[in-house]
């Protein structure tokens, strides 16, 4: 009795899953148990309010992202090089807070955001290289914005075309409770690193985004997932704020944040212990799709 | 994938029996108060009882009168962890052992620890001891004086006054990230991954509720003679160590285990837990002459025996003097030193090497001293006693040190430390 309700269980995960696009997965699982798989995909949840809701705020993001964008690139092309420092960390923070809807476009998530290393490890050079990464060189490495010009054009053009192609976008649950545990798994492993803005050392902004941006998603799904697991939403609260009041340390006068550089391996190690304790809960959100 | 995980479980032969048993014991539902991993663990019923499973190949049993991994029969490998808790209240900390109880029991089953069903979170077990039988996986918990000063937790009055952070001894090098905890998790097993599994998973299942404070994997070669007998593993100065472990009940009880009445009612049945982690400097032992190594030791370093004499577990006979009225064990050998004061103790050593020390290049390679005693002024009598005369001093530095409370073993339908919550 047991077993079968966890086979069916599995069977329903997997099918599900399946329903994201691989239409030869969904095949297989389906062979011999037709029958468990319809009658759980039955009571699967849409989430459609949620996933709208979602899709708004990506586009709101987006649409402060765009102007945030234009307002850096002309400082920038006006020479303007501690203007365009000062608008560099702020505009930033709208593209990571929607950083898992940026990300399904493979070519323009680069395009904007690339950083160097990244490139390098992929066999291409400083060239090839474009996006507020290589403005933030130009600014904070190479001192001048002279000779970047196309660059800088380049990234109003494709933060346009970002904004423009969100419209698209379906927005799935799993796209949702997936991107809230990769925003803080960029969290993890780049941001509290260094590695984000290794110029600029503004990391903690691109930080803070992140986990805003999680934090919105786990705010739409708060309802579903109250209703399905109360202990679970609780905590996911309680981690939020263990994470945001461990923020506020850093913060500075003109509501921005210290340099990357002023932390301590004692800071980085709390900020990521946090991090982590917040993670492996928010992991748990799918809890509301079985 | 959902078609081979299906076949697993289904592989899976549990008896009729440990069904009802495990349908019953999740009816009963005791609650967890966790959400997270530990949720998601009540959720999908994994039983808050759970039995040892005697059919399993290679087990070591969790319930009993002492914990796992004290008398258990050295294994090959270690994982240890030292704990910090972030919990607030002893409530919640009891919850945290009533949680791991029947973790470590299907972890010592050599079993998962809960069965994923659901594709959109992730794994309940991190699965990397699959397909692997239970490799003797021994699990020890022990808890540190930190955490008696914890004044969230309001155990204070707990407190055994034995249990304290060890005295300076001389030459200690101590470093702070191998240094202390509030908690240990002390994983033994004869195979690595198994043993580093049981940790990972205990901790990531409490997560938010403790934090690792510093871990060391060590291992331990054990050879085996003609005959098929286990003999004393050897450190990395190919030493024999443990020759004089106590072995018998008498012994047990004389040295290692808390009789009624010695310490505070909830570590009757305890031991305490002393570990050390001592970096030995491979390099200039490597240029020492086999005689100054065995007078380091004052053992043969071929068979063990103590000097004068022919077998490793021949009696050592510090007193003795040879013709010109010098003593046979020397004067500043390990052993000499370390029997000029009556108290024993019963060694649990593995040897680790992680890598290159940075500032000097040398090797981070030496001990991961592990020892058992009903009272650690034992081990404080016999550092003492080794003191700066220890010839072995010039060979090794002493980096970390904890002492951890290890709770008496589990009682079938108890849990972990069950009398520290009760006293």
């Amino acid at each position: 009795m047991k077993a079968t309700s966890f086979a069916a269980l599995l069977l329903a995960g997997g099918v599900v899953m399946g329903g994201c696009g691989n239409s030869d997965d969904t095949a297989k699982n389906g062979d011999s148990t037709t029958e468990q798989s319809t009658s759980n995909s039955a009571t699967t949840n849409t989430l459609d309010k949620e996933t709208q809701a979602y899709k708004d705020f990506a586009l709101e993001q987006l649409d402060q992202f765009t102007k945030a964008t234009e307002e850096f690139v002309t400082a920038f092309k006006d020479g303007d090089i501690e203007k365009a420092k000062a608008l560099y960390p702020t505009a930033r923070m709208y593209f990571e807070r929607s950083e898992p809807i940026a990300e399904s476009f493979g070519d323009l998530d680069p395009a904007i955001d690339a950083r160097l290393a990244d490139l390098e490890a992929e066999g291409q050079t400083k060239e090839d290289w474009t996006g507020y990464h290589k403005l933030e060189y130009a600014l904070w490495e190479d001192s001048t914005t002279k000779g970047y010009d196309k660059v800088a054009d380049k990234l109003i053009a494709d933060t346009k075309e970002l904004r423009a192609r969100v419209e698209t976008v379906e927005v799935t649950p799993d796209m949702m409770i997936n991107g809230a545990v990769d925003l803080l798994n960029e969290v993890s492993t780049s941001k509290i690193s260094g590695e984000e803005d290794i110029f600029s050392h503004t990391d903690l902004y691109d930080f803070k985004a992140n986990v805003e941006g999680a934090e919105k998603i786990f705010e739409i799904l708060e309802p579903s997932i109250k209703e399905k697991d109360a202990a679970l939403a609780e905590n996911l609260t309680d981690k939020f704020n263990a994470v945001n009041d461990l923020l506020t340390n850093y913060e500075t006068k003109d509501g921005g944040y210290v340099s990357y550089t002023k932390l301590t391996e004692k800071d980085t190690k709390a900020l990521s212990e946090a991090i982590n304790q917040l993670g492996e809960p928010l992991s748990q959100m799918g809890t509301i799709l079985e | 994938m959902a078609k081979s995980t299906k076949e697993n479980f289904m592989d899976k032969k549990l008896s009729r029996r440990k069904m009802l048993k495990m349908t019953g014991a999740s009816a009963a539902g005791v609650a967890i108060g966790a959400s997270g991993l530990g949720g998601v663990l009540k959720a999908f019923g994994v039983p808050q009882w759970l039995d040892d499973d005697t059919s399993v190949e290679n087990k070591v049993n969790f319930y009993g009168k002492h914990q796992s991994g004290i008398a258990t029969e050295v294994q090959s490998h270690v994982y240890f962890a030292s704990l910090s808790v972030l919990v607030k209240s002893k409530a919640e900390l009891q919850e945290l052992f009533k949680m791991w109880t029947p973790l470590a029991v299907s972890l010592m089953n050599g079993q998962q620890i809960g069965e994923t069903t659901n594709g959109h979170i992730p794994p309940i077990d991190t699965g990397e001891a699959v397909g692997v039988d239970a490799k003797n996986l021994s699990i020890t918990f022990g808890v540190g004086p930190s955490l008696f000063s914890n004044k969230d937790l309001g155990l204070s009055q707990l407190k055994p006054t034995e249990l304290n952070d060890l005295p300076h001894f001389p030459k200690d090098q101590l470093e702070e990230a191998y240094t202390g905890g509030d908690m240990c998790i002390q994983a033994c097993a004869d195979d690595p991954q198994v043993a580093f599994h049981a940790v990972r998973n205990l901790v990531r299942a409490a997560s938010g509720k403790v934090s690792v404070n510093w871990t060391q994997a060590g291992y331990n070669s054990i050879p085996v003679n003609k005959e098929g007998k286990r003999e004393t593993p050897r450190n990395l100065f190919a030493f024999k160590d443990g020759t004089e472990n106590p072995r018998s009940d008498k012994a047990m009880n004389d040295v290692v285990w808390i009789q009624n009445g010695e310490s505070k009612p909830w570590m009757t049945n305890g031991s305490y837990l002393i570990v050390r982690r001592i970096q030995m400097h491979l390099e200039t032992w490597d240029r020492t002459s086999l005689k100054a190594q065995e007078e380091t030791f004052g053992r043969y370093r071929h068979n063990g025996a103590p000097f004068g004499k022919q077998h490793e577990f021949d009696a050592v006979d510090e007193q003795r003097k040879d013709d010109a009225g010098n003593y046979v064990v020397p004067e500043t050998s390990h052993v000499f030193l370390a029997r000029q004061v009556k108290a024993r103790i019963m060694r649990r050593a593995f040897s680790y090497a992680s890598g290159v020390m940075d500032h000097t290049g040398a090797y981070d390679a030496g001990l991961l001293f592990i020892s058992f005693q009903k009272d650690p002024q034992q081990f404080t009598d016999i550092q003492n006693a080794l003191g700066r005369l220890d010839k072995m001093n010039e060979y090794i530095t002493h980096r970390g040190s904890g002492v951890f409370a290890c709770f008496p073993g589990i009682k079938k339908g108890s849990y972990i430390g069950e009398a520290l919550f009760n006293a």
